[in-house]
C-alpha cells in the first residue's frame, strides 16, 4: 500500500508505482478535477500542485511524488473561492472548460511566485497549457484581475 | 445517481392534444404523440419539453451539446425570458435523447435538402442551435408561464388576466404570491394554446445582455461533469487499440501478454482492434499497447503523396458537379483586363478536442445507460442500440459537458466501443477512454482539398472567376457513415456533396462571369465535419484569390470587396472591421494587414489580422473581427465565440496538418500536432452587428476567415503569397 496527501487528506491505495499520479487521482481516488489531455506532459490539462509547485500529473510517476498534492478541488471550499477562480468567473473565461483546471492551477502558482507578472512572464508560465477554445485573451485578463485582487488582499493583511 | 436525471416529456405535454413549444412549425405538422417519451420520475412534472418541475425546483432543458459555445446559457435564457424566472434560480440540463429536440436548422436555411439527409436529428452543428431555438424555446417558456397562470387563477378564483408573474411566482392583485413549483402539478393538466404572443424585444430582461454562463462556476472549480468524470459504483476502465490503417480490420491478434498484465480484467476483440478492460485506465492503456496484432491494410493510399495525387487526379476528370455558372467564364475578358491563375491546397486536419474521446456505459437488468459527450444524442442512441442489440426504450443516453466538439463528437465510435465493453462486463459500468494517440490517429479529418483558379480584373473590377475545387465527400467516406448519417451501408456518395463547394458558392460577390465546379477526390482518409466545414478551406481559397485580384489591379482590398457587394450585412461588417482596426492607417515597418470576408452559414463575417515580419519570423500582432448575427442575444458570449473561433482558425492555418505514412496518421500527439499557445495569441477586438429580423449563430464564422486574413497579412508584410497550408511550412512563426 502507498499513501498520498491530496488536498489535506491522506489516501491509501495499491497500484503499480510507475502509475502516473493523474491516474491514481482520477481512477483510484475519484478526484477528477485534473484532466487527461495528452499523457505526455505538454497540454497542461492535468496540472496539479506538488508542494505548491505546478506539475504535470500525467507524467509524474506516483513513486516520485514526495510532498502534498493540491488539485483544483483543494483550491477552494464550498464557502470561498480562490481569488484566481473568482477572477476566472468575473472575466467569464471558460468555454468548454476542460483545460481550465490546469490553467487555473498554473495561474495560482504563477501569482504566488510573481504577484504582478509581465506579459512575457505570463507567456512563459502558460507555454505548457493548451486551450483549444482560444480563451487565451480572457485568461490573460483574468490573471490581471486576480493579481489586483490578491495584492489588495495582501495589503489588508489577509493573504 | 443514475435516476436523478430521468425527466421530461410526460403525457402532460400532450394534454391539449398537441405538444407545445418544441417546433416552430405550422400546426398541421405537429406530431400527435411522443413516440419516445420518457417517463417522469415520481414528483416530476413537465410543462413543456423544455420546462420540468420537481421537488428541487425548476429545470430548463437545453438539448444541445454544450461543448464550449455557451449554448446552455443562451438556450435557457430564451425559456427563462418568457417564463419569468431568474436564470440563477433554475437548473439547466441537457436532457434526454429525443427526436422532439431535432434541430430544424441543422442544414441551414434549406430545411430538407435532397438526397442523403433523411430528416433533421437532434444535432449540434454549423452554428445552427440558436436559429433553431430562437422562436420555439421562447414559445416553450411562454406556454409554461401560461399554464402556470391558469392554475393560479383556478386556485385563487380570479381571472387569469388579473395575475402577473415575476421571478418564478404568480402574483395576485392583492399581493398574494404562488410559487411556480406549487402550481406545477395542476398546471400540467391545462390545455396550452398554440400561438401565445412573445415579449417584444424592448421588454427583454435577459436576452440582449451578457449573462454569466450557467456552467462557469462548475468549470472553474473542477466540478463540471464531463463523460470522463461520471462517478459510478464498481466502475472499470477501458482503453482501445485500433488498426492504425483506419477502419481496416484485424487479421489476427495475440492478447496473451496483455491479459496477464497487472489490473487487466478482460480483452475484448473488435472488428478493427481490441478493447482492454482493467481496474485503471492506465493499466488498460499499457496493456492495449502490448497486444500483438496483424493488421489488414487501409483502403486509402498508404502515403500522403497518394492523397495529393487523388486530389489532382480528380481535377483532371470531369466535374463532379457544377455549383455555380454565371455569365460566360470562357468569353474573352477584353484587352485592358489582367488575368491571373494559380493553385491552392490545404491538408487534412484533426479536430483535436482537449478532451480525448471517451464514453461510459453500464448494462444491467435489461437497461443500458450511456454517458457521452456527443453532438447527436439520438444517433448515439442508435449506435448504442446496434452495439448492444437492445431496443430503443432500453437505451438511455446521458449527454454530458464536452471538452470541445468541433464536429468530432458525431462519429461515436467511442460510444459503440464503450457499449461493447459494457455488454461484455454485464452489470459493471465501463468507462472507455482513447489515448491521445488513438484519438488523433482515428479521427474523421477535415478533408484535404485543392483549388485551381483563373480570374480577370478590368479597371479595378473583377470580371471573371473560374474556380475548380477538389475534395472528398464527407458522406462517401467509407463505412464509418453507415450507422450515423446514412443508416445504409451501401448508399455511397450523394449526387452532390455541397460541402466541397461550401463557402465558395454562397458568397454574395457580384462577379459577372463566375463559375465554381466541384471535383470528387477518391479514396480519402475518413473525413468529417470540422468546425466551419467546407468554409474552412473554401474561404481560404476565395479570400486569398480576391486579395490576389486586388493586388493585380492595384486596388485596396477593402474597397474592392465593397465594390463587389450589395448585400447590406456584408458591407456593414466590412465597414465595421475597417473602422475598428483603423484600416488604411500607416503601419510600422515590417507590419502587414490582411482582410478576409465570408458569409458563414448566413452570418456575414469580416476579419483583419495584423502581423509583423522580421528576421526571426512572423508574429501575430492583433486581430479584429466583425460579425452580423442578426439579433445579438448575449454580446459577451458572442465576443468569446468569435475570439475563440478565430484562434481555432489561426491554429489550424499556422500549424495544422495531418500526414499519412504506411497507412497510419503520423501526427499522434500535440508535439507533432501543435496548437496555438498563449504566446502566439493576439489581442482580438470584436464588433457584433445586428441587422434585424433573422438570427444567426456565430460559433464558426471567424474560423473560416482566419486563414485567408492571415495569409493576406503575410503577403502584405513580406510580399510572399502562400498558397498552401499550414503556413509554418513556409514561414517561421514566433
Amino acid at each position: 500500500m502507498a499513501s498520498l496527501v491530496v488536498n489535506g487528506q491522506t489516501h491509501t491505495f495499491d497500484v503499480d508505482p510507475d502509475m502516473p499520479l493523474l491516474w491514481v487521482l482520477r481512477d483510484e481516488l475519484g478526484i477528477v478535477g485534473p484532466k487527461f489531455g495528452c499523457g505526455i506532459g505538454i497540454c497542461g490539462a492535468c496540472t496539479v500542485h506538488l508542494s505548491g509547485q505546478p506539475v504535470r500529473a500525467c507524467k509524474l510517476r506516483v513513486r516520485d511524488v514526495h510532498g502534498a498534492v493540491t488539485t483544483i478541488e483543494g483550491l477552494s471550499n464550498a464557502e470561498t473561492l480562490h481569488a484566481v477562480q473568482r477572477a476566472w468567473i468575473d472575466e467569464q473565461v471558460a468555454q468548454c472548460g476542460y483545460c481550465q483546471p490546469g490553467q487555473i492551477m498554473t495561474a495560482v502558482a504563477l501569482l504566488a511566485e510573481t504577484p504582478t507578472p509581465t506579459d512575457d512572464a505570463i507567456d512563459r508560465a502558460f507555454r505548457g497549457n493548451l486551450c483549444r477554445c482560444g480563451t487565451y485573451p480572457r485568461i490573460r485578463k483574468a490573471i490581471r484581475t486576480a493579481a489586483v485582487a490578491l495584492a489588495s488582499k495582501s495589503r489588508l493583511g489577509e493573504a | 445517481m443514475i435516476s436523478r436525471r430521468r425527466l421530461v416529456l410526460a403525457s402532460a405535454i400532450v394534454a391539449g392534444g398537441v405538444a407545445i413549444g418544441y417546433r416552430a412549425m405550422p400546426r398541421g405538422n405537429l406530431p400527435r404523440k411522443l413516440p419516445d417519451s420518457i417517463p417522469l420520475a415520481p414528483g416530476e412534472v413537465a410543462l413543456t419539453p423544455y420546462v420540468v418541475v420537481d421537488a428541487r425546483g425548476i429545470a430548463i432543458i437545453a438539448p444541445r451539446a454544450e461543448m464550449g459555445q455557451g449554448i446552455h446559457t443562451t438556450l435557457a435564457a430564451l425559456v427563462a425570458e418568457e417564463l419569468d424566472v431568474e436564470l440563477a434560480a433554475v437548473r439547466v440540463i441537457h436532457g434526454p435523447a429525443s427526436e422532439h429536440y431535432a434541430n430544424e436548422f441543422m442544414f441551414g436555411k434549406r430545411k430538407f435538402p435532397d438526397r442523403v439527409h433523411r430528416k433533421p436529428a437532434q444535432a449540434t452543428i454549423a452554428q445552427s442551435s440558436i436559429r433553431d431555438a430562437f422562436v420555439k424555446m421562447r414559445r416553450a417558456g411562454a406556454a409554461a408561464r401560461h399554464v402556470l397562470i391558469q392554475a393560479a387563477a383556478a386556485r385563487l378564483g380570479l381571472e387569469p388576466d388579473t395575475l402577473r408573474t415575476a421571478s418564478g411566482v404568480v402574483i395576485a392583485p392583492d399581493g398574494q404570491r404562488l410559487s411556480y413549483e406549487s402550481l406545477a402539478e395542476q398546471a400540467s393538466t391545462s390545455p396550452v394554446p398554440q400561438d401565445l404572443p412573445l415579449k417584444p424585444t424592448a421588454e427583454w430582461r435577459l436576452l440582449g445582455r451578457s449573462l454569466p454562463r450557467v456552467d462557469m462556476v462548475a468549470k472553474c472549480t473542477g466540478t463540471a461533469e464531463y463523460a470522463m468524470d461520471v462517478a459510478l459504483p464498481n466502475l472499470v476502465f477501458a482503453a482501445v487499440k485500433r488498426n492504425p490503417s483506419i477502419d481496416a480490420p484485424v487479421v489476427s491478434m495475440d492478447a496473451s501478454k496483455a491479459e496477464r498484465m497487472r489490473g487487466v480484467e478482460r480483452v475484448v476483440p473488435i472488428r478493427d482492434g481490441a478493447i482492454v478492460i482493467a481496474t485503471n485506465t492506465w493499466y488498460a492503456m499499457q496493456a492495449a499497447e502490448r497486444i500483438q496484432f496483424e493488421w489488414a491494410s487501409a483502403d486509402y493510399p498508404d502515403h500522403i503523396d497518394g492523397h495529393r495525387e487523388e486530389l489532382q487526379r480528380a481535377l483532371d476528370r470531369e466535374p463532379y458537379f457544377v455549383a455555380l455558372d454565371r455569365g460566360n467564364v470562357e468569353a474573352a475578358p477584353g484587352p485592358s483586363a489582367v488575368t491571373i491563375t494559380g493553385a491552392y491546397s490545404v491538408p487534412y486536419l484533426s479536430h483535436a478536442t482537449m478532451e480525448p474521446l471517451n464514453a461510459t456505459a453500464w448494462y444491467r437488468e435489461g437497461r443500458l445507460d450511456v454517458w457521452a459527450g456527443n453532438q447527436a444524442p439520438t444517433l448515439a442512441r442508435r449506435v448504442a442500440m446496434r452495439a448492444s442489440g437492445l431496443e430503443r426504450d432500453q437505451v438511455h443516453v446521458h449527454t454530458t459537458y464536452m471538452g470541445g466538439g468541433f464536429g468530432r463528437r458525431f462519429e461515436l465510435y467511442e460510444v459503440k466501443e464503450a457499449v461493447i465493453a459494457a455488454m461484455a462486463m454485464k452489470g459493471r459500468p465501463v468507462r472507455l477512454t482513447y489515448s491521445r494517440e488513438e484519438d488523433l490517429t482515428h479521427d474523421a479529418y477535415r478533408p484535404m482539398a485543392a483549388a485551381e483558379f483563373r480570374a480577370s480584373v478590368r479597371d479595378g473590377v473583377p470580371v471573371m472567376l473560374d474556380l475548380k475545387l477538389s475534395s472528398a465527400s464527407l458522406y462517401g467516406s467509407g463505412r464509418r457513415r453507415e450507422h450515423i448519417v446514412l443508416n445504409e451501408p451501401d448508399k455511397g456518395t450523394p449526387r452532390k456533396d455541397t460541402h466541397i463547394t461550401m463557402g465558395a458558392t454562397e458568397q454574395p460577390y457580384r462577379i459577372s462571369n463566375h463559375r465554381v465546379r466541384a471535383y470528387l477526390a477518391e479514396r480519402p482518409l475518413p473525413v468529417g465535419w470540422w468546425r466551419s466545414v467546407g468554409e474552412s478551406q473554401n474561404a481560404y481559397f476565395m479570400e486569398s484569390i480576391v486579395d490576389e485580384i486586388a493586388v493585380a489591379s492595384g486596388s485596396d482590398p477593402l474597397e474592392m470587396r465593397l465594390s463587389m457587394l450589395e448585400h447590406e450585412p456584408s458591407r456593414a461588417v466590412l465597414n465595421a472591421v475597417a473602422e475598428l482596426s483603423d484600416w488604411g492607417r500607416k503601419l510600422p515597418r515590417g507590419h502587414g494587414r490582411g482582410l478576409a470576408y465570408c458569409l458563414s452559414s448566413d452570418a456575414a463575417t469580416a476579419q483583419i489580422v495584423e502581423v509583423r515580419a522580421d528576421r526571426e519570423g512572423v508574429r501575430l500582432v492583433r486581430a479584429w473581427a466583425a460579425v452580423d448575427v442578426g439579433i445579438a442575444l448575449d454580446p459577451g458570449n458572442l465576443e468569446s465565440q468569435v475570439q475563440g473561433s478565430l484562434m481555432f482558425g489561426l491554429s489550424a492555418a499556422i500549424f495544422g496538418e495531418v500526414n499519412v505514412a504506411d497507412g497510419a496518421v503520423q501526427e499522434r500527439n500535440f508535439d507533432t500536432y501543435p496548437l496555438l499557445q498563449m504566446h502566439h495569441a493576439p489581442h482580438v477586438d470584436v464588433a457584433i452587428l445586428e441587422s434585424g429580423e433573422e438570427i444567426f449563430g456565430a460559433g464558426e464564422c471567424a474560423t473560416a476567415t482566419a486563414a485567408p486574413a492571415l495569409g493576406n497579412a503575410i503577403f502584405a508584410a513580406t510580399g510572399r503569397r502562400i498558397r498552401d497550408l499550414p503556413f509554418r511550412r513556409h514561414v517561421r512563426f514566433v
